[in-house]
């Protein structure tokens, strides 16, 4: 019989963390040829149309860049909340959260200008989205709730809060389906580039990726986070106050899910509607896990997610490969990138007895 | 005549990286035989009950099972020998009933037959005396009833060795009346036992023999017929010195701490710590002795601020600490040691850098308006470094790439490194190879010297007699005695850890 046992390895050197992800990319896009292979698609024209559907000119450069803005805030947030291992599972529904609060005073305060309506809708946003996160958290530091089942069943609290809402106040005046009225026109993002959808939540995602590095690696907070991830009972010895540390995270966490709905809402579709995410708070796990938890990881992660989500579209076309090649390319992405994680710290020993 | 033994374990040893777990150590197991494998934390009882039961590969010695050389390379290979191991947590599923835990993994078949297995689980509760009901929920029992599942689940599987790993530490008292009657009864009819314990009492009631470990060596064989628990103890803590230390003479000055009356219950809701009043003065060493889990633990835990008592005060200088905060406690300035410097003290994953800030990140320089200062954080660790000679590869590396030792002077640095008043250390020296102990004794003795105030929290009977300018002993939560050294004698602080006042 052959037995396999799984070894701890010596720490390998601090590059080998950079080359990772390039490698766990390079070794999907060979994994993901099979199914390509499959379905019957030429694989140089499928992967060139891939990648020439998202950045081949400058409107599918742009649409990339308009589909990376939810996942990086989503894989942002699940990403610092994870470090110090509160376990949020609920950036789907802390997302739904921004965006109703960003409809709702949208829609209530049309007198406003834009100077002050935008950053308004932003700082709602990211406080109904905090505070829908902070909520899992106290029940986690009160009472031990587990964070893992809390903030994913909030998820559909929220889902169904949001739905009431959309047959009920909200509801758009002689609409029969759950749309709200559209919001102010001075709650629009800015558009920043012309004749696209490059809006100001863009270069704003992109800022944030590096405002949560800076917190991360600069601060006494991000110190406290790490350290309360890492071992909270040290964290504790130490004087940290651990339940401060895991409500101040998911305040934050949360709040940046809930500028992804701002930005759907005020960027995309100007109004809420129950289709207002394709799942962007569940593929934020997936971005935050491939980006190894690190906020630049993230934000390359996403863009990557990004990549192969406005790609697929043009692949599908151009190749005769179906759409949903590019969740498959997703999840062996984290498949991989996972695998290449565990080999980092480990090493597989084959024996024969 | 002898019999032969159905387990034999021949110069057994057993290494972790450098580390010795197990040094040539020999056992016998006789049928219907209950033998103690007696020692302190880190003595090396469980690493070799784990080559017995086949989670770990021995690195010399053999095995033998009933006469013939055995090697086991799983668990599996154990249990088909007719071993069995009961951990001191139970691997039970609590939404499953009685009967369907005894079954999991031997149902044999793609089908269960539950009504064969519950004729069997009953003929075995029959004839060994041990009562439950099959068709109970597992959730529902009580945790003596769930050990006696634990031990119908090997029954059940034919074992005729049980190995019980401190197996009453999580029973109250007329639990383990119950178990000991159990086990009792399982030796009259052939079956042969391993207890493991550090509880002398529970050693000499149950026992036929018992095998003392430490340090991973066998230190002595004993008929408990033929023993005492103060002998016991003493070979259990040890005996000779290893090491010779230039004591400075004891002439303390003003307390710096004075706890007194504090009382704590532990996590099961026991008393641990009753009413237990200390001073400790400028200068001296105070030597906290007692056999492990006599309410240290909790001792230190309450001094560090991480239980808060639920009687007591504690006084530096004068002054009342509140209870229960270490960041309270870290503001006095007392340099804290914990017992367990993995779990507790260290951030394993991080870098030495990290871990000498833990205590200072939220003050000057090393952090300014909630932000670090690298440059200072740097200087710092490197000072802490040198200071301490932390072998190391330098600030930036992991903490989990050095050795025990060097996870100690960590420690010791960043709890040192500002000439603390009040120094606490629990087990500073367990799981210490020779060369570091000395370091830490050392350490010990120049806080001393300093002027600073040690409590000195120790299982190890050599350590205590080597640092301490006065030893107080704790048995059960209280404690039994309080002598200074020149007048310290080693039978009688035995017989004090054991619970004998005198």
């Amino acid at each position: 019989m052959i037995h396999m046992s799984i070894i701890k390895r010596k720490p390998l050197p601090g590059w080998v963390r950079v080359v990772i992800p390039v490698a766990a990319v390079v070794v999907t896009l060979i994994l993901a040829a099979i199914p390509i292979l499959f379905a019957g698609g030429n694989l140089g024209k499928a992967y060139y149309a891939l990648f020439y559907g998202a950045l081949g000119n400058r409107f599918n450069l742009l649409e990339t860049f308009v589909k990376s803005s939810p996942l990086i805030l989503t894989g942002l947030a699940v990403a610092f909340a994870f470090r110090a291992r509160f376990w949020n599972i609920g950036a789907e529904g802390q997302l739904f959260a921004g965006a109703i609060m960003a409809t709702v005073v949208g829609v209530a305060f049309p007198g406003l200008p834009a100077y002050i309506l935008v950053p308004f809708v932003m700082v709602s946003g990211f406080l109904a989205g905090g505070l829908w996160a902070a909520l899992p958290a106290f029940l986690k530091t009160k009472w031990k709730v587990d964070d893992v089942v809390t903030t994913l069943l909030l998820n559909y609290v929220m889902l169904h809060i949001m739905g009431s809402l959309l047959f009920g106040p909200l509801q758009a005046p002689g609409s029969s389906w759950p749309i709200s009225v559209g919001i102010a026109k001075a709650a629009h993002y800015p558009v920043l580039i012309a004749r696209s959808r490059f809006h100001l939540g863009i270069p704003l995602a992109f800022a944030l990726v590096f405002v949560i590095w800076f917190i991360n690696s600069k601060t006494v907070f991000g110190y406290q986070a790490k350290g309360v991830g890492i071992n909270i009972r040290a964290a504790a010895f130490g004087g940290i106050n651990t339940n401060m540390v895991i409500l101040k995270t998911a305040l934050i966490s949360g709040g940046l899910a809930g500028l992804a709905g701002v930005g759907e809402v005020c960027a995309i579709q100007f109004h809420l509607l129950m289709d207002i995410s394709p799942g962007y708070g569940y593929t934020g796990i997936v971005i935050a896990m491939l980006g190894n938890l690190h906020p630049i990881g993230v934000g390359l992660a996403a863009f990557f997610f990004s990549i192969i989500n406005v790609g697929a579209q043009t692949m599908s076309r151009m190749a005769g490969v179906p759409v949903y090649i590019s969740g498959v390319i997703e999840g062996v992405a984290l498949m991989v990138m996972l695998i290449f994680l565990l080999l980092l710290e480990y090493k597989i020993r084959w024996k024969r007895s | 005549m002898e019999k032969q033994p159905v387990i034999e374990m021949r110069e057994v040893t057993k290494r972790f990286l450098d580390v010795i777990a197990n040094n040539k150590v020999n056992l016998k197991l006789y049928p219907g035989e209950i033998v103690s494998l007696l020692g302190e934390n880190g003595a090396g009882k469980t690493t070799l009950m784990n080559v017995l039961f086949g989670y770990y590969q021995l690195d010399g010695g053999e095995l033998l099972i009933r006469g013939k050389k055995a090697v086991f390379t799983s668990p599996g290979d154990a249990i088909a020998s007719g071993i069995a191991m009961i951990h001191q947590h139970f691997t039970l599923v609590p939404s499953q009933t009685v009967l369907e835990n005894v079954m999991i993994g031997v149902e044999g078949a793609f089908f269960l037959n539950k009504a064969q297995a519950k004729k069997k689980l009953l003929a075995i509760e029959d004839q060994f005396g041990l009562q439950l009901d099959p068709d109970a929920y597992v959730w529902t029992l009580a945790i003596g009833e769930k050990q006696k599942l634990e031990i119908l689940k090997s029954l059940y599987r034919e074992a005729e060795i049980l190995i019980m790993d401190e197996p009453t530490a999580v029973l109250a008292p007329t639990e383990t009346i119950e178990l000991f009657k159990t086990l009792k009864t399982l030796v009259s009819k052939g079956k042969s036992v391993i207890f493991i314990s550090h509880h002398l009492q529970e050693v000499m009631e149950i026992s036929d023999r018992v095998i003392v470990l430490r340090n991973g060596e066998n230190v002595a064989e004993r008929k408990v017929s033929k023993t005492t628990i103060p002998e016991l103890a003493s070979l259990m803590v040890g005996r000779e010195l290893l090491e010779r230390l230039e004591r400075g003479s004891s002439n303390p000055g003003k307390p710096v701490m004075e706890v007194s009356g504090l009382r704590v219950k532990n996590n099961r809701g026991i008393v641990a710590v009753d009413g237990v009043s200390l001073q400790v003065r400028e200068g001296e060493v105070v030597g906290v002795a007692g056999v492990s889990g006599n309410g240290q633990t909790e001792l230190s835990e309450i001094l560090f601020g991480q239980r808060f008592p639920e009687e007591g005060t504690i006084q530096i200088y004068g002054k009342s600490i509140p209870g229960g905060s270490p960041a309270k406690i870290i503001k006095t300035g007392m340099a804290r040691i914990p017992e367990d410097r993995i779990a507790t003290g260290l951030f394993m994953d991080l870098s030495v850098k990290e871990n000498m800030i833990l205590e200072k990140h939220t003050s000057e320089p090393i952090s300014r308006n909630g932000l670090l200062n690298k440059k200072e954080i740097e200087e710092f660790a490197l000072h802490c470094v040198k200071d301490f000679q932390v072998k190391t590869d330098g600030i930036e590396a992991p903490v989990k790439s050095l050795s025990g030792g060097n996870l100690q002077k960590v420690i010791l640095a960043r709890e040192l490194v500002g000439n603390p008043k009040v120094v606490v250390a629990c087990q500073p020296t367990r799981g210490l190879d020779v060369g570091a102990m000395e370091y830490v004794h050392q350490a010990m003795l120049n806080e001393k010297d300093r002027g600073a105030g040690v409590l000195l929290i120790s299982d190890d009977l050599d350590e205590i007699f080597l640092l301490s300018d006065r030893i107080v002993v704790m048995y059960e939560g209280k404690i039994m005695g309080e002598t200074d050294i020149e007048h310290a004698n080693r039978d009688t602080i035995g017989l004090w850890m054991s619970g004998v006042a005198s």
